[in-house]
């Protein structure tokens, strides 16, 4: 059963290595948006400072989303989505360990790099270690919730827009607390309780959302 | 209890039930709404503090409420449809989420057209309103994902899943704004936050919310039986109807 | 009655724009609501009525070229 888990966010890892425009292209994105906040707002470090978590958190979540549609796209056209859906192991299980391995392939690269953007955003030292955990702990719960989406709409035609419309209002809580936590802790408070609150989302999304997910590929692909 | 039902006969008791239904709600509906209006826009007596503004009250509440109770609603049928396969109850789904739609639209309308006068501002980041349009954003997420899908099934199952999914996440939505609120403006506003209501302002208050719940029910019947035309139109039963109507 | 005349309650305290706009605006969208919801039973029934007269003229002339 863990060997299975495994198999599959290797086999997705290794495919997406083959095409490394597809997970190059999402951190280009994340890094040019943030990019773009200094030169419209002006280069003032103490207002960068401020708006940097909000920022940084609204550039991450358009990056997950544009690079979500892939998440069951390739395997929905060639059938290999049917296939998983046939094997003797719960589609729950298997579509984690995609939803992991696609974790793993943009929002880690968007975590690496986070202390490049920190720098632009001129970003104090210990707000960008709360960023940097509230990174870490929400964009799974941004990885699962954005699965869901695909999951339902992969059998559209136009399913890109509407997978924003539908994720994007879910994701607000993740998007309050991190900013939140980044807040508090540049301002020197105490942090922890919303990251704990952050780490209770993710407990209840990876519990919940990978039947959530497969409940919405079977009715995608009958 | 469905399941002695005959599968095709299912959809057609459902619509003659749905039918008998309709008229008791309209029924229902209309005393209430007229009764409720008149006295709480010209009897109620005008609020010492917000003069005749309050007014707004008579539908900014109603319609908030019941845009909350309509998801509920939704939440209930999804839940019904999903784990028991109940076809019926996923195309109540698809029957209310427009309704939930427009209660939550009129709140949110009239929230600001009441903020203006109170606040000196159309829209403020109220903790109340945010939530509100964050339902209304989740309420056209569903509406789109129905629309999105040409097979009506699969439709009515992808919406299950989503109303769903917006169930469990609503309260944390509102949990954290009202938090995010709080944190942000430092003397919250609670001027719609009245300790005690005047009798003579609660009961017509009282008859709104009701006129505007059974209103619900009707809408909720009359675009059920609208989803039942649509899906079974190629049964005899719908044949039977339109030349029924054709004669008559 | 909290009005002395019916132009005092249209003034509605000084604030008639806004209280009459809160209600005008949720009547027209309970009515677009409505008539959304009729008109799409009317074009059900309007669809399903086409489909058979389709039916019924395919009918027709099936049986037209078997006479022949």
């Amino acid at each position: 059963m863990f060997n299975v888990f495994i198999q599959v966010v290797r086999q997705d890892l290794l495919a997406a290595f083959r095409h490394q425009s597809a997970i190059l292209n999402p951190i280009w994105f994340f890094i040019i948006v943030v990019t773009l906040f200094p030169l419209g707002l002006g280069t003032d470090p103490t207002l960068l400072s401020r708006i940097a978590p909000g920022v940084i958190w609204v550039a991450a979540l358009l990056a997950a989303l544009l690079s979500f549609e892939r998440l069951f796209k390739d395997d929905y056209i060639d059938g290999s989505l049917e296939q998983m859906m046939l094997s003797p192991y719960p589609l729950a299980w298997l579509v984690s360990a995609k939803v992991l391995a696609h974790w793993l392939l943009t929002s880690l690269p968007i975590l690496i790099i986070s202390p490049l953007l920190a720098i632009f955003l001129s970003l104090q030292i210990d707000a960008f270690y709360a960023l940097s955990l509230t990174l870490l702990i929400g964009t799974p719960i941004l990885s699962l919730l954005g699965a869901i989406g695909v999951a339902l709409t992969v059998g559209l035609r136009k399913g890109g827009i509407l997978l924003s419309l539908i994720m994007l209002p879910l994701s607000i809580p993740i998007l309050i607390f991190s900013t939140m936590a980044v807040e508090a802790a540049a301002s020197g408070q105490d942090y922890l309780g919303f990251v704990l609150l952050l780490a209770a989302m993710l407990v209840g999304a990876i519990t919940l959302a990978p039947f959530a997910i497969a409940a919405a590929l079977r009715v995608s692909i009958s | 209890m469905l399941k002695w039902l005959h599968p095709y006969a299912k959809a057609e008791h459902s619509y003659a039930l749905a039918g008998k239904l309709m008229p008791w709600f309209l029924i229902l509906t209309i005393p209430s709404f007229l009764v409720g209006i008149v006295w709480g826009l010209a009897f109620a007596p005008a609020d010492y503090q917000q003069g005749d503004s309050f007014r707004i009250i008579y539908i900014h509440v109603p319609a908030a409420m019941m845009a909350m109770a309509a998801y509920s609603t939704m939440a209930i049928a999804a839940f019904v449809g999903l784990v028991w396969q109940v076809r019926l109850a996923e195309m109540a789904v698809a029957a209310t989420a427009p309704i939930g739609a427009v209660y939550t639209f009129i709140a949110l309308f009239t929230g600001a057209a009441w903020g203006k006068p109170m606040w000196g501002a159309w829209w403020v980041w109220d903790a109340r309103l945010t939530s509100e349009l964050i339902l209304l954003f989740v309420y056209m997420g569903i509406i789109a994902l129905y629309n999105a899908f040409s097979d009506k099934v699969l439709a009515g199952r992808a919406a299950s899943i989503l109303t769903l999914v917006g169930v469990i996440n609503l309260p944390i939505i509102h949990f954290s704004v009202v938090w995010w609120n709080t944190l942000h403006q430092g003397a919250t506003i609670t001027k719609f936050e009245q300790p005690s209501i005047a009798t003579e302002m609660l009961i017509p208050l009282l008859m709104m919310i009701f006129s505007f719940a059974t209103f619900l029910g009707f809408m909720i019947l009359y675009r059920f039986r609208n989803e039942l035309l649509q899906r079974e139109q190629h049964r005899a039963w719908v044949v039977k109807l339109v030349q029924a109507k054709q004669r008559g | 009655m909290a009005f002395t005349s019916f132009s005092d309650f249209l003034a509605m305290g000084g604030y008639s724009f806004y209280v009459w706009l809160a209600y005008g605006v949720s009547l027209l969208s309970v009515i677009t609501l409505i008539s959304h919801s009729v008109l799409t039973r009317k074009k059900i029934f309007k669809q399903v009525a086409q489909r058979l007269q389709r039916e019924k003229r395919i009918k027709a002339a099936n049986n037209r070229e078997h006479n022949l």
